[in-house]
């Protein structure tokens, strides 16, 4: 089961550019909206014809502009899942189920219509029409009536991104029930980092067109390979770094320096910290600890993130050089104490990365 | 009295034809317009609407000279040994170039309201575009396309001046009821002009009763999804 993606597309103002290969573990891909992700699927769907390049699942080649082959959309054995759902308005949800078999013989149409309807559910809504369907209910027809076909390969534009938290959450740990009994490629698109952490095992992150990065996801955001990446994974602290010796290196946007692992570095040209790695300690003597006032706070429900600006150094022109997220509980303990803070940024939890 | 009903069969028949015609080339142009590719839209666009815009009366002088013995149809068939001025045929011409704008308008305006990823999601699924067609986009737009019909039909009925630039106005083979009513007024008869009046009106009325019928039957899940 594999899927193996080589495309371009010129646009006036956009091209996309991607290569990247996919297997039956879930890719989930992310990016920033207008980044080529929805138009990544598209163009695997067959909706948009790429203008070079070639698309193989399952050693079956779906498109190839050298060899001139442009499968119809209709022959790909693709399921694509829309934001929204787009059930047809029309039709009840048993017809919209039978909608991708009708042309199979009616003992096996039959059979099949009345296997996904169970497992999915919704046998008990057969009749209703879309408008008559909660978001949850959509979404499972969404769902058999793309299984129901037996596709390859399903493709995932956005499913959540309309739906409220709560309803959120439960649709997500449905589809994962799904996903998990999938034997075909599946492609996840989202912008939201933590629900494409949750729901696949590896990511692309995709920018303006292109790939910036591939892999597992824990390599993905515990080491994102660069700059880009490592923001559009949520890390916050960044800085360029110049060489001072063997392991020790001065961050260039915070104007300290920084005593490092040196096998991490390699040929690496910025560092990195997230922001609920920084620790405040008491002791100022401690390596990479440096002396910090509290410029801004921004309260989440559950954390605090903390604007620190460092003392005697960093850029002139901010209000802050660090963000440090810590627990509401820990910050009631820390915020009647006297500046500076010391903040220490441990040389286990600084990663390296290319521009 | 002796009240010659032929305007009323002329009329009827007439309308009844231009509407048909008008459904088929109306909806084509909407469904190309609006799912089909290719160049010169615009220019086809312009030219579909232009007789709304017109007075009937230069339409009428235009399709005179497409269809008048020097004009490009015109010739084409007076080789058969066939003329449309002054037929039948002629009448139902004008009506059709006259409805066409207000079906293909509707049509169009209901096909625009149809999400597109419903279609790309029908293609998706294996669906070819006639399959598409008729199982979703004519269901789903058949409420807009229902008044474009009644529409057309009103206009066709109510053709005037286009109609008597090219099919002039012979009673009992081009004289439609409008017709019939302009020469009953012209001649002083002015109770044939009111009872030609009344049976317009009613006519008339029982489509725009049929048209708020079907708008305000509009199918359940296109009222539930403008909420």
């Amino acid at each position: 089961m594999d899927l193996v993606v080589d495309i371009r597309k010129d646009y006036k103002d956009f091209n996309l550019k991607i290569e990247f290969q996919a297997s039956k573990e879930t890719m989930g891909i992310l990016g920033a909206s207008g980044s080529g992700k929805s138009m990544t699927l598209r163009s695997i769907a067959g909706i948009v014809s790429p203008d070079q390049g070639r698309i193989v699942l399952n050693g079956r080649t779906l498109f190839d502009s050298e060899k001139g082959i442009n499968l119809p959309v209709q022959e790909r054995r693709v399921g694509l899942l829309f934001q929204n759902y787009a059930l047809f308005p029309n039709l009840t949800v048993k017809e919209n189920i039978a909608f991708g078999i009708r042309k199979l013989p009616s003992r096996e149409r039959l059979c099949r219509l009345g296997e996904k309807m169970a497992s999915m559910q919704i046998g008990h809504l057969q009749d209703k029409y879309p408008y008559q369907l909660s978001g949850g209910e959509q979404q499972r027809t969404a769902l058999a009536r793309t299984l129901v076909t037996e596709p390859e390969c399903i493709l995932l534009d956005e499913p959540f991104s309309a739906l409220d938290n709560h309803i959120r959450a439960q649709l997500e740990k449905e589809l994962l029930d799904v996903f998990a009994s999938f034997k075909g490629v599946t492609l996840f698109v989202t912008h939201n980092l933590e629900e494409c952490y949750r729901v696949s095992k590896n990511i692309l992150v995709m920018d303006e067109g292109k790939a910036l990065s591939c892999g597992c996801r824990d390599e993905i955001f515990l080491n994102p390979p660069n700059v880009k990446t490592a923001r559009l994974t949520g890390c916050k602290n960044i800085s360029a770094i110049g060489r001072i010796n063997a392991d020790t290196v001065k961050a260039e946007e915070w104007s300290c320096n920084l005593e490092v692992d040196e096998q991490k570095i390699a040929d690496s040209t910025h560092l990195g910290i997230r922001e609920h790695h920084l620790t405040l300690v008491d002791d100022g003597k401690l390596p990479n600890t440096f002396p910090c006032r509290l410029s801004r706070v921004v309260e989440t429900p559950f954390s605090v993130t903390c604007f620190l600006k460092m003392e005697g150094r960093g850029g002139m022109n901010q209000d802050y050089e660090l963000q440090m997220e810590v627990s509401k509980e820990d910050f009631a303990v820390v915020r009647g104490r006297p500046f500076p803070w010391y903040v220490q940024i441990k040389p286990e939890h600084i990663f390296f990365m290319k521009e | 009295m002796g009240l010659d009903l032929s305007p009323l069969w002329i009329s009827l028949k007439t309308a009844s034809t231009a509407t048909v015609i008008t459904i088929f080339i109306g909806i084509t142009l909407a469904r190309w317009m609006v799912f089909g590719g290719g160049r010169g839209k615009e220019l086809i666009d312009t030219l579909v609407i232009m007789p709304m815009v017109l007075p009937p009366t230069v339409v009428g002088f235009i399709l005179l000279l497409i269809f008048g013995k020097n004009g490009a149809i015109g010739q084409v068939l007076a080789k058969v040994g066939a003329s449309v001025v002054f037929s039948w045929t002629a009448t139902v011409i004008t009506a059709t170039i006259v409805a066409i704008p207000l079906m293909y308008r509707t049509a169009r305006g209901a096909f625009e309201q149809i999400e597109v990823n419903a279609i790309d999601a029908a293609r998706v699924l294996g669906a070819s575009d006639w399959y598409i067609f008729w199982r979703i986009i004519i269901p789903v737009s058949l409420p807009g396309i229902i008044a474009g019909i009644i529409l057309s039909f009103a206009r066709a009925l109510g053709e005037f001046g286009a109609t008597i630039m090219l099919a002039g106005n012979i009673p009992g083979k081009t004289q439609t009821i409008p017709l019939a009513i302009f020469l009953a007024v012209e001649s002083g008869e002015t109770n044939t002009a009111f009872i030609w009046a009344g049976i317009v009106l009613l006519i008339s009325l029982s489509a725009i009763l049929a048209m708020n019928y079907w708008t305000k039957i509009q199918y359940k899940f296109l009222q539930v999804r403008s909420n």
